[in-house]
């Protein structure tokens, strides 16, 4: 009895440890509650959010492109997308037929179907086709019994409704690169199929253009399926830029082109406004925009034309008679010439044992500067810059914008090149030659130029030595221009020879005069070779233009202004291999300033 | 054969009234809340839907009440006077079970009766306890010190635990060597010979790890390191840690645990319904439920001790003890303390066997605390 009370001592002892232990156990629990729940609960409703909130991006429209007049040069056109939400079906394959029957899908658009279908989860919707055209939406909406799963998405994408007119001034916006995305400046480089401008005003201006991105906090559960949306941050679209181009000049100025390969821009001589600027040919930006295979971004590339180059700033050429204005300029200032000096051009002069030909066999007689201009005259001006030397020639050209980048904001601009004495040593180690001041003369031998430097020439000598800067903006203030330090008298000398050229018989752009409401057109042609005429050559006959294959025709040049009384459009022409700037150049010049002319007549009220 | 012994208990009989009356109606409160508590839960684990397991799980718990309150309607003695037979009753099941049950799981615990599927194993947690109690109070102490004397109910719980491991169910078979080791401790076994079992454990460790299946392997190692399989067995302490520590202090509100909601969280109606609990209703919530069952130990330790029969005594503490192994093996589990067992919690967690065994564990106590002034013999 007496181990009886004892068994029964032990069982209560024990209990009461076994109840204490347990509710100690319990306590234990209640601590990690509140070190879980009360601790750690700042870290816990991060990964919490994480979990259930998917943040995407916004991307923003684009910014609108617009002309000086309110044209659209590039825009956002509505994308139609055809996608597939698989859980929507209940035969994938049965819908992609129904599908295929409609409208057809390459071997390469189903494997990437099939294989985004695998890879994605099914409430997920796929791709099957985009950029889809009215009449196709409205196929797939009108079968849309037969294709269940297949939903139609609309996104945006970029449009240039002038095409390759205005592809080297616009430029175009492509998918981003993977240097580009690495350098995390945006969020949004990192969107798929997010695009941004690659080359001219997409690129100069693509921080104006881009906008910022909006959010969109969306919940979705443990599958990833959006259950809500929780938050929406909508992004600001792109600026809007207006550009100085004018859109109606810009397309005549292509027209005017035809098959020609070369360079076009026209400028406000005082604003600097940028109102045709073409190179040709060119590529369609439409085309680039949606991507274009290996295959075809090569035979852009190896084009003999050249589409991809930006001719305007990147062609390098000799400016051939075109550089005659300069050359008389820094002779005039220099006091090398007066108004009144006058050479001889019996077709050719010598300097030593070498001959120096004149364009005309037989010869101009005598001339003065004006005259000379007039006629291109080449033996007046290898004498004229035998007086004045190479460097007073070349400090006058870089006055006159020439042999350096404009910096008009464009990539690949080049510099050009006018050389002089100590260039020469630099580049050649070796003294400059006096021949070499010859061909200089008439702007050939080193000197290199591009389009929009010569556009800029001619403006600062229409606008009677002003130093105007092309632009792409729009100005609406006319700010004040430095007058450069040259005499008005000579330069009103340059203008006289160059309205000569155009009106006056014997002037090499004669043909291409015009007299609208009697505002009339100067200017000043140039032709260049671009192969060495031998002396065999010069005996037997110079092989004609027409008979030489294509690369190894003269270049055309042109550069001019109008109205000559009261300037405001300058304009430079260059047609790569166009055999003649008289006959080649000279007209579409001709022919631009005259459509400006008549569009300012047509667009000035009625008083 | 039956007045004999109507009138041999004559003094120790109670009236139906009497029964009543000397119910704990704080006891079966604090039951009531556990179970408002889990329906509720499983009404918001459907996103607030009584379908699929809110209706239902009220519906088990109609019929574990009824089942409670009938075995704390039934005088004790008839506990321990039928308790071997129902001990090899339910033996017999696992038995059958073993041969040829149900598969369900990737383990076979289950005898489809047709209208029910049997859990023998949870059937084994009671019969154990009632088995052991009846042998320990019709031993003596000097007995229970010897090694000869617990040989007997070693082998009683030695050989269910094993059949439950071999179905594998290894939450349940520890369940089953906790309580019965628990009740082992409180009749008076020399701490040495704990100490001599644990001992045995660790140096048999390497063969027994090898004896676990690769799941059983994986979760001890997923427990250690849940970060070496964050998608597939790490994912749900993860998730449940995730769930449990956002909830904060006052939860995000009824139906909008954001983890339970979104499926981040798995199994959230059975096994982790405590950490939706956690998430929709913060640790104040939380520690609301670990306060009501901490008293319904304490209340059903205070039944032990106010007991005067050592059958009644050791049962409920071996029942208290079992009942304290489901909530703490399930909530330390979903708080990441020990590996992803499969114990559900009880009252709160979906499931119908468990709601039923709970409730007779509960009826049993209940019982004995009714008769807490009866007298049993060593019979």
């Amino acid at each position: 009895m007496n181990r009886d009370n004892d068994k029964g001592k032990v069982l209560i002892g024990r209990s009461l440890i076994l109840a204490v232990g347990q509710m100690f156990l319990l306590i234990v629990i209640i601590a990690r509650l509140y070190y879980l729940q009360v601790y750690q609960a700042d870290k816990y409703k991060t990964l919490s959010d994480e979990n259930r909130i998917s943040t995407r991006l916004l991307v923003p429209p684009r910014g609108i492109i617009y002309d000086r007049n309110g044209e659209l040069l590039a825009t956002n056109r509505q994308n139609f997308q055809a996608m597939i939400v698989a859980e929507q079906t209940t035969n994938v394959k049965e819908t992609l037929d129904a599908f295929k029957r409609i409208m057809p899908l390459s071997e390469i658009e189903e494997e990437r179907i099939k294989k985004d279908l695998k890879k994605n989860r099914s409430f997920v919707p796929i791709k099957i086709k985009d950029n889809l055209t009215w009449d196709e939406v409205a196929q797939i909406q009108l079968n849309a019994p037969d294709l269940p799963g297949i939903i139609i998405d609309e996104g945006l994408s970029r449009y240039y409704p002038y095409g390759e007119k205005t592809a080297h001034v616009i430029g175009y916006v492509s998918s981003v690169s993977e240097q580009e995305a690495k350098l995390k400046e945006d969020p949004l480089l990192e969107v798929p199929g997010f695009k941004i401008g690659k080359y001219g005003i997409e690129k100069l201006y693509e921080n104006k253009l881009r906008g910022k991105g909006g959010n969109l906090k969306l919940e979705v559960n443990a599958y990833g399926r959006v259950m809500k949306e929780i938050e929406r941050v909508d992004g600001t679209s792109g600026d809007k830029i207006e550009l100085s181009i004018d859109a109606r000049l810009q397309s005549k100025a292509y027209e005017l082109f035809g098959e020609e390969t070369g360079a076009v821009i026209m400028i406000d001589i005082y604003s600097g406004e940028i109102l045709v600027f073409a190179s040709t040919p060119a590529y369609d930006p439409n085309v680039i925009t949606q991507g274009v295979s290996a295959k075809e971004w090569a035979a852009l590339n190896q084009n003999e034309h050249k589409p991809l180059m930006n001719k305007v700033l990147s062609g390098q050429y000799s400016p051939g008679s075109t550089f005659k204005m300069v050359v008389a300029l820094a002779a005039l200032e220099s006091g090398a010439i007066t108004s009144q000096t006058r050479s001889f051009c019996s077709g050719k002069m010598f300097l030593g044992n070498h001959a120096f030909h004149c364009w005309k066999k037989e010869g101009h007689g005598y001339l003065d500067v004006i005259q000379s201009l007039q006629h291109s005259c080449d033996i007046f001006f290898y004498e004229t810059a035998q007086k004045v030397g190479i460097n007073k020639i070349a400090e006058m050209a870089r006055k006159f914008g020439l042999g350096q980048k404009i910096n008009v904001g464009l990539d690949n601009e080049k510099e050009g090149l006018i050389p002089d004495t100590e260039w020469k040593k630099r580049r050649f180690g070796e003294p400059w030659q006096l021949g070499e001041s010859l061909i200089s003369g008439i702007g050939q031998g080193y000197i290199l130029t591009t389009p929009i430097q010569l556009v800029t020439m001619t403006a600062r000598i229409a606008n009677g030595g002003y130093a105007v800067v092309p632009t792409f903006n729009k100005i609406s203030e006319k700010s004040k221009l430095d007058k450069m330090n040259i005499s008005s008298s000579n330069i009103a000398l340059v203008k006289e020879g160059m309205f000569d050229v155009v009106n006056v018989p014997g002037g090499t752009a004669l043909g291409s005069r015009f007299d609208f409401n009697g505002l009339k057109m100067a200017g000043k042609t140039g032709t260049t070779q671009v192969r060495r005429i031998s002396m065999k050559e010069r005996q037997t006959g110079i092989i004609k233009q027409e008979d030489l294959p294509w690369k190894y025709r003269n270049h055309a040049l042109f550069v001019g202004y109008a109205p000559h009384d009261n300037p405001r459009y300058a304009v430079a022409v260059l047609v790569e291999h166009g055999r003649s700037g008289s006959a080649v150049a000279a007209p579409i010049g001709g022919q631009l300033l005259l459509e400006a002319l008549k569009l300012d007549a047509s667009s000035k009220p009625v008083e | 054969m039956y007045k004999f012994y109507e009138t041999s208990f004559k003094n120790q009989s109670l009236t139906l009234k009497e029964k009543i009356q000397s119910l704990s109606f704080a006891y079966i409160l604090f039951i009531f809340i556990l179970a408002v508590i889990g329906v509720t839960m499983l009404y918001s684990a459907a996103n607030g839907n009584w379908h699929p397991w809110a209706l239902n799980q009220l519906l088990r718990f109609g019929i574990g009440f009824i089942v409670m309150m009938t075995l704390a309607l039934v005088n004790v003695k008839y506990f321990m006077r039928y308790a071997y037979i129902f001990y090899f009753g339910v033996l017999l099941l696992l038995i059958i079970v073993e041969v040829g049950g149900h598969v369900g799981m990737g383990a076979q615990r289950w005898i489809n009766l047709g209208f029910i599927k049997l859990q023998p194993s949870e059937l084994m947690k009671i019969a154990l306890v009632m088995a052991l109690a009846r042998y320990f109070h019709s031993t003596s102490l000097q007995n229970i010190e010897t090694i000869r004397g617990i040989i007997i109910p070693l082998l009683m719980t030695l050989f269910p635990a094993l059949l439950v491991m071999t179905q594998p169910d290894l939450g349940t078979a520890l369940m089953l060597l906790f309580t019965a080791g628990a009740m082992f401790f409180a009749v008076g076994v020399q701490l040495w010979k704990f100490g001599i079992v644990l001992l045995g454990a660790v140096i048999s460790m390497p063969i027994a790890w090898n004896l676990l299946h690769d799941y059983q392997q994986n979760r001890v190692l997923t427990f250690l390191n849940p970060e070496r399989d964050p998608l597939g067995a790490g994912y749900h302490i993860i998730q449940s840690k995730i769930a449990l520590g956002s909830g904060g202090v006052f939860g995000k509100g009824f139906l909008k645990g954001t983890q339970s909601h979104l499926n981040f969280l798995p199994e959230k109606h059975t096994d982790f319904i405590f950490t939706m609990l956690s998430e929709e209703f913060g640790m104040i919530g939380a520690i609301f439920v670990v306060l009501i069952n901490i008293l319904i130990l304490a209340y059903s330790y205070g039944f032990a001790l106010r007991t005067s029969s050592y059958f009644g005594k050791l049962a409920v503490v071996g029942l208290a003890t079992n009942f304290f192994l489901y909530v703490m093996i399930n909530m330390a589990m979903v708080l990441g303390l020990i590996p992803v067992v499969g114990v559900p919690l009880p009252l709160i967690s979906y499931g119908g066997t468990v709601i039923l065994s709970v409730m007779a564990s509960f009826g049993i106590i209940l019982s004995v605390n009714i008769n807490r002034n009866i007298n049993i013999g060593k019979d």
